[in-house]
């Protein structure tokens, strides 16, 4: 009965999949794109630039996602007359939230490498710009995989928040489909699973990629 | 003038670390194909001369001319100069990511814009100039010591620089490992190539260097060839030095 009724819903669970999947991998992409440049920033940057960047990680990283995606859904973006979907809301604000704690990811990695690779890299006459694009960073990102790695279920997991504002993802789906057809636990389990599959798809694909990327002796696990 | 023979030309550098006064005023003039050595106690401000002349530390005060053009205030100009002035580090600072010949490579691949081809013809070419050819492929820490040292060289000789600074390139390797890369540095001032060189391998000072200069408290105290200074030292803490130099090496 229950399965049935899960093989008959489950294109409709799978559009919300699909969203669910849309908006982890745009929040990772936000996430990288702007947590690496503030990573830099923070690293690199004049005082005002690390000032300003240590604000926003501040701000992101105090508020919990639910009440981020209130505070842009029905006050930021109506107030700049936006009116946008919300899944690019959803999307937006779990990739400036995951950005902020995927700076101080990048950061810690660049931080870890020693000053003498600058040193060599400047010594050959390499600009500063050209060092850390060919000398730092890497290095820094294959440190930053493993901790980055956590990023992908974090933001996956968070991403359920999306229902309040009523994107149309996973967790969405599922209890549309409860209220509609009166099954509860047999639903919700299927969704669960879903979550957890996804997870454990995603994590395994960083590691094979960790191992892939790895050079002897650098590294963690590179020896 | 006599100046205009001299490649380098070190005019009054100071430089302070805080309260302290690492560099006093040193000059220094180099030839070209000249080894210069400098030698004396650790925290003397050798290695801080050193990189001062490449300004990876900029110095309060004093001018340095490579070939009559000035490479302090340099601005961005100064990674042209550092093309043209090799350096060899302690610690080696092989770039771990990298395997040697790409190592040697990069920098000609990124600063003088060599087609790939060409830039890896050119890395292996140094690369057999230091012995390392057959380590090619193997990454730093695949490396002993001599070998990571002698791809670093390998490393810097590849951008065709005209001077190169060498800032205690032994002092982390053992013995054996240490004369394998001063076998390198000996062929390279045999070559013809202008060096200058922080050291405590006093062996390697009395035989390879056309001067040698000994420095305390941020002073070039005594300078002069390896024979003035090991037979005749005139300052009484050089001869200390070389002394307890002496004593251990019979």
């Amino acid at each position: 009965m229950a399965l049935e009724i899960l093989i008959d819903w489950f294109p409709y669970l799978f559009s919300g999949i699909v969203l669910t999947l849309g908006l982890v991998a745009a929040a990772l992409i936000i996430g990288v794109g702007l947590g690496l440049p503030l990573a830099l920033g923070q690293v690199y940057g004049t005082l005002p630039v690390r000032f300003i960047i240590s604000i926003y990680v501040w701000f992101f990283r105090g508020l919990p996602v639910l009440v981020l995606l209130f505070l842009f859904y029905f006050g930021l973006f109506p107030a700049l007359g936006l009116d946008l979907p919300a899944f690019y809301v959803g999307a937006i604000v779990l990739g400036l939230w995951g950005a902020a704690y995927q700076s101080q990811v990048f950061r810690g990695a660049i931080q870890s490498i020693s000053e003498g690779q600058m040193t060599a890299a400047r010594s050959l006459g390499m600009s500063r710009f050209q060092a850390i694009r060919s000398v730092i960073l890497p290095q820094a990102m294959r440190i930053a995989l493993p901790g980055w790695s956590n990023q992908y279920p974090e933001i996956l997991t968070e991403s359920s928040v999306c229902y309040a504002i009523g994107v149309a993802e996973l967790l969405t789906r599922s209890s549309q489909i409860v209220s509609q057809t009166y099954v509860t636990m047999p639903i919700y389990l299927a969704c669960a699973v879903i979550f957890i599959l996804l997870s454990y798809a995603g994590t395994s694909g960083i590691h094979i990629l960790e191992k892939k990327i790895a050079i002897p002796g650098f590294g963690p696990g590179g020896s | 003038m006599t100046e205009e023979k001299y490649i380098l030309r070190v005019e009054n550098i100071k430089k302070a670390f805080g309260t302290n006064q690492v560099l006093q005023g040193v000059s220094v003039n180099v030839r070209k194909g000249e080894t210069v050595c400098f030698i004396g106690p650790s925290g003397t401000g050798k290695s801080t001369l050193l990189r001062c002349i490449n300004q990876l530390t900029i110095p309060d005060s004093g001018k340095i001319f490579l070939n009559d053009e000035e490479v302090t205030h340099a601005g961005p100009r100064i990674n042209y100069f550092r093309q043209k002035i090799g350096m060899v580090f302690q610690n080696f600072f092989l770039f771990d990511h990298l395997t040697a010949v790409r190592n040697v490579e990069i920098a000609l691949l990124k600063v003088k814009k060599l087609p790939p081809k060409e830039a890896r013809e050119k890395a292996l070419y140094e690369l057999r100039q230091v012995g390392m050819a057959d380590w090619a492929d193997h990454y730093p820490a695949e490396l002993s010591g001599g070998q990571a040292q002698r791809v670093s060289i390998a490393r810097a000789l590849a951008m065709d620089p005209e001077i190169m600074l060498f800032d205690e390139p032994t002092s982390a390797l053992d013995p054996e490992l240490t004369r394998e890369v001063l076998e390198v540095m000996k062929k390279l001032a045999l070559q013809g190539m202008t060096m200058l060189v922080v050291t405590h391998e006093m062996g390697f000072a009395c035989s390879v260097a056309n001067k040698i200069c000994f420095m305390e408290h941020g002073h070039i105290k005594e300078e002069g060839s390896p024979a003035e200074l090991l037979n005749n030292p005139e300052f009484e803490r050089c001869k200390a030095f070389i002394g307890e130099f002496r004593e251990y090496s019979q």
